[in-house]
C-alpha cells in the first residue's frame, strides 16, 4: 500500500505540531483548557483520556473540524485560525464517527475522496486499489457500505485517510469495535506508516495498544495535560516493575505493608494490588510462607499508570 | 515555525470564501444522480404529465381562454415554474439535511481541502442544477403534448432560454431552502416551510388561474414577496412571448423587475445560508 510514498525526512527533530494555551470553551463547559504540547516529526503520540476527557476536541481542532475558542494550534508552520486549506491538503484523518459516503460502493468511497484533493482519476484508481488490497478490502470493492461489517468500515475509513498520502495522520479511535485479526492489520499499517515517518497523532481506550504503538504518551483529563512522556518511563515513574494481584484478606494486608514497605498497596473491591520494583525472589518467599492462593504477578503497564492518574470513577460519556 | 497568535475565532457573520471546489460538490452529487437517473427521471416526467391531462385537458375543458389563451398554454410555463421550485427546494432541504445529519457527508468533506463555505455553496449549486435538470424534463413533455395535440404551447424560440432561466431561478430557490436546513432541529421541521411557504405559493403565483384576478394589494403583494411569481413571469415571458399584465405593469416592465427581484433575493439567501449553517456545524 505504500509504494511511492514520500518518505518525510527524520533527520532533525523538528516540531511539526504545537499547542499554545489552546483552548476551547462550549457556553459554561471547558473541553480543552489552555493546554501547550509540541509534537515532532515522524513521532507517534497517543492521547489518552477517559471520555470527556478533551482527546477528540484536541484532535478535531487539528484538522480545522473545530476552531480554538483561543489560543493557537500551529501544523507544519501553519496556523488553524487562517490555514486551514494547506493543513487539511497535509492532514489525514480518520474520524471516530463513521462518515463514509452511503451514496456510493467501497472503491468509489476512495475514488470521489480523492478527487477532493484534486488526485488524477487513475492515480486515485491505482491508490485506492492498493489501500483495497493493504486492508483486505478488496473483494468488498463493488458492495454497498451497508454490506460492510463495523471492521471493514473502520479500516476503509483508515484507507480513505491515506489516499493523499499525508504528512500527519490523526486517527481517533481506531480499532473500536475490531476483532484481534482486524486490529492486528491496523497496527501492522501504523508501524508501516512510523518507518515512513509520518507524523501519527492517535487516541484510543486500548493502553496496551497506546503501549505497544506510541513513542509517546499524553494523558488528559479535564481538558489539562497530566502527563506527558513515553510510555516505558511512565510506567516505571508512576507504578514500577511488577503488579502482584490477590484476593483481599484484612489480616494478609499488615504483612504486605511489612514486606513490601516501599510499595503503593490499593484495595480493589475484592482485591488488593501491590505495585512494586521489588525482585521476583521477594514476592516467591512471601506468597510461599502465606501460602496465598488465587494470586496473578505481572508486568506493570499503561492501563495502571492511567487507573492511577485519572481514578477509577466512571466518567458519564462525551 | 510560524509567528504564534492567541486571537479568538474569526468573526461570525462573513462573507463566504468560495475557491472552483464548489464543484467537487456538485460533481460528488451529480454522480449520485447520475448513478440513480431513472429513480430521479420518472418522477419528475410524470409529475408534469399528470398535471398537464389532469388540468389541461380535463379541467380546461370548462375553461374557454385565460388571458386570451387556451387553459392549458396558461398553465404550461407555470408547471415549468414549479418543477423548477420543487427541484431546487426539495434537493436543499431533505437532500441536504440527510447529507448533512443522517450520512455526516458534510463532516467527511470538511476534513479535506474543501471548506464549509464551499460545501454549502455546492449543495446549493447542485440544487439549482436539480432545478435546471427538472425544467428541462417539463419542457421536452410541454413540447411533445403540444405537437401530438397540435396546438404548439411554445410559441417563441425564446424558450431556449429556459435552462439558465432555471438555473438562477433555482439558485434563489435552493438558497432560500438551504437556509430552512440550516435552521431545522429536525428531519420533520420541513413541514413548515412546505405547507406555509411552498403549497400557498404553489396556487397564488399566478400558476392555475391567472393574478390580475386577484384584488389590487393581493397581487402588489404576491408580486413583492413570492419567489414563484417571479420564476412564473420568467417562463411565461419565456414561452408564450408575454406575462400576464399585473397592476398595469406589461412583460416590458415585469420581466427586469423579476430578474433584478430575483437577483437580489438570492445574494441575499445565499449569504446568510452560508452563514447559517456555518453557525450550526462549526460549534
Amino acid at each position: 500500500m505504500f509504494v511511492e510514498w514520500v518518505i518525510f525526512s527524520n533527520e532533525s527533530r523538528d516540531v511539526l505540531i504545537k499547542a499554545v494555551k489552546l483552548t476551547k470553551k462550549y457556553d459554561d463547559f471547558v473541553a480543552v483548557d489552555g493546554i501547550d504540547f509540541e509534537i515532532y516529526s515522524g513521532e507517534c503520540v497517543g492521547f489518552l483520556g477517559p471520555n470527556g476527557a478533551g482527546k477528540t476536541t484536541t484532535v478535531r481542532m487539528m484538522y480545522c473540524f473545530l476552531p480554538p475558542t483561543s489560543g493557537d494550534l500551529i501544523i507544519a508552520g501553519l496556523s488553524v485560525h487562517d490555514r486551514c486549506r494547506e493543513i487539511k491538503q497535509v492532514v489525514g484523518v480518520a474520524p471516530q464517527e463513521d462518515n463514509l459516503d452511503l451514496d456510493f460502493s467501497v472503491v468509489k468511497n476512495l475514488v470521489v475522496y480523492a478527487r477532493y484533493f484534486d488526485i488524477s482519476k487513475e492515480e486515485a484508481l491505482k491508490r485506492a486499489n492498493e489501500q483495497l488490497d493493504f486492508f483486505q478490502l478488496q473483494e468488498k470493492r463493488d458492495m454497498p457500505i451497508e454490506a460492510l461489517s463495523t471492521g471493514m468500515k473502520r479500516r476503509l475509513i483508515f484507507a480513505r485517510a491515506l489516499l493523499h498520502k499525508p504528512k500527519v495522520l490523526l486517527l481517533d479511535e481506531p480499532t473500536t469495535g475490531l476483532d484481534p485479526q482486524a486490529r492486528h492489520l491496523v497496527w501492522d499499517a501504523v508501524r508501516q506508516l512510523k518507518k515512513l515517518h509520518v507524523t501519527i497523532i492517535l487516541t484510543t481506550h486500548y493502553m496496551d495498544e497506546a503501549e505497544i504503538l506510541c513513542d509517546r504518551i499524553i494523558i488528559v483529563d479535564h481538558g489539562k495535560i497530566i502527563e506527558d512522556g513515553p510510555p516505558k518511563e511512565l510506567i516505571k515513574k508512576h507504578i514500577g516493575e511488577n503488579v502482584l494481584e490477590l484476593d483481599y484478606d484484612s489480616t494478609l494486608l499488615p504483612m504486605l505493608k511489612q514486606t513490601f514497605s516501599d510499595a503503593r498497596i490499593e484495595v480493589i473491591g475484592e482485591r488488593m494490588q501491590v505495585f512494586t520494583s521489588k525482585p521476583y525472589s521477594v514476592f516467591d518467599g512471601f506468597l510461599h510462607e502465606h501460602k496465598i492462593q488465587n494470586v496473578t504477578l505481572r508486568k506493570a503497564n499503561l492501563e495502571d499508570v492511567f487507573l492511577k492518574l485519572t481514578g477509577r470513577a466512571l466518567r458519564t460519556n462525551d | 515555525m510560524t509567528e504564534v497568535n492567541l486571537r479568538k475565532s474569526p468573526a461570525k457573520f462573513s462573507i463566504p470564501k468560495i475557491s472552483s471546489n464548489v464543484w467537487k460538490v456538485w460533481r460528488r452529487n451529480a454522480d449520485v444522480f447520475t448513478k440513480t437517473i431513472g429513480v430521479n427521471f420518472l418522477p419528475s416526467m410524470l409529475e408534469p404529465i399528470i398535471y398537464l391531462f389532469a388540468f389541461g385537458f380535463g379541467l380546461g375543458g370548462f375553461i374557454p381562454e385565460v388571458n386570451g389563451l387556451p387553459y392549458i398554454n396558461f398553465i404550461a410555463p407555470a408547471l415549468v415554474a414549479i418543477s423548477v421550485m420543487n427541484g431546487a427546494f426539495f434537493e436543499c432541504t431533505y437532500g441536504s439535511f440527510v447529507r448533512m445529519y443522517y450520512q455526516k457527508t458534510f463532516d467527511a468533506l470538511v476534513a479535506t481541502p474543501i471548506s464549509i463555505d464551499e460545501v454549502v455553496a455546492g449543495e446549493i449549486l447542485w440544487g439549482a442544477t436539480r432545478g435546471a435538470i427538472n425544467s428541462t424534463i417539463v419542457l421536452t413533455v410541454i413540447g411533445i403534448s403540444g405537437l401530438l395535440t397540435a396546438n404548439p404551447i411554445i410559441t417563441t424560440p425564446l424558450f431556449i432560454l429556459m435552462p439558465i432561466i432555471a438555473f438562477f431561478s433555482g439558485l434563489m430557490l435552493s438558497s432560500i431552502a438551504m437556509c430552512f436546513t440550516a435552521i431545522s432541529p429536525n428531519i420533520d421541521f420541513f413541514n413548515y416551510p412546505i405547507f406555509l411557504f411552498i403549497t400557498p405559493m404553489l396556487f397564488l403565483s399566478g400558476t392555475f388561474f391567472p393574478m390580475n384576478t386577484l384584488p389590487n394589494p393581493a397581487q402588489g403583494l404576491a408580486l413583492t414577496t413570492l419567489p414563484l411569481a417571479q420564476i412564473v413571469n420568467l417562463t411565461r415571458g419565456a414561452l408564450t412571448g408575454a406575462t400576464e399584465t399585473l397592476l398595469g405593469l406589461t412583460t416590458k416592465t415585469l420581466i427586469p423587475i423579476s430578474i433584478i427581484w430575483i437577483t437580489i433575493i438570492t445574494i441575499i439567501f445565499f449569504i446568510l445560508s452560508i452563514n447559517l449553517m456555518k453557525k450550526r456545524l462549526i460549534r
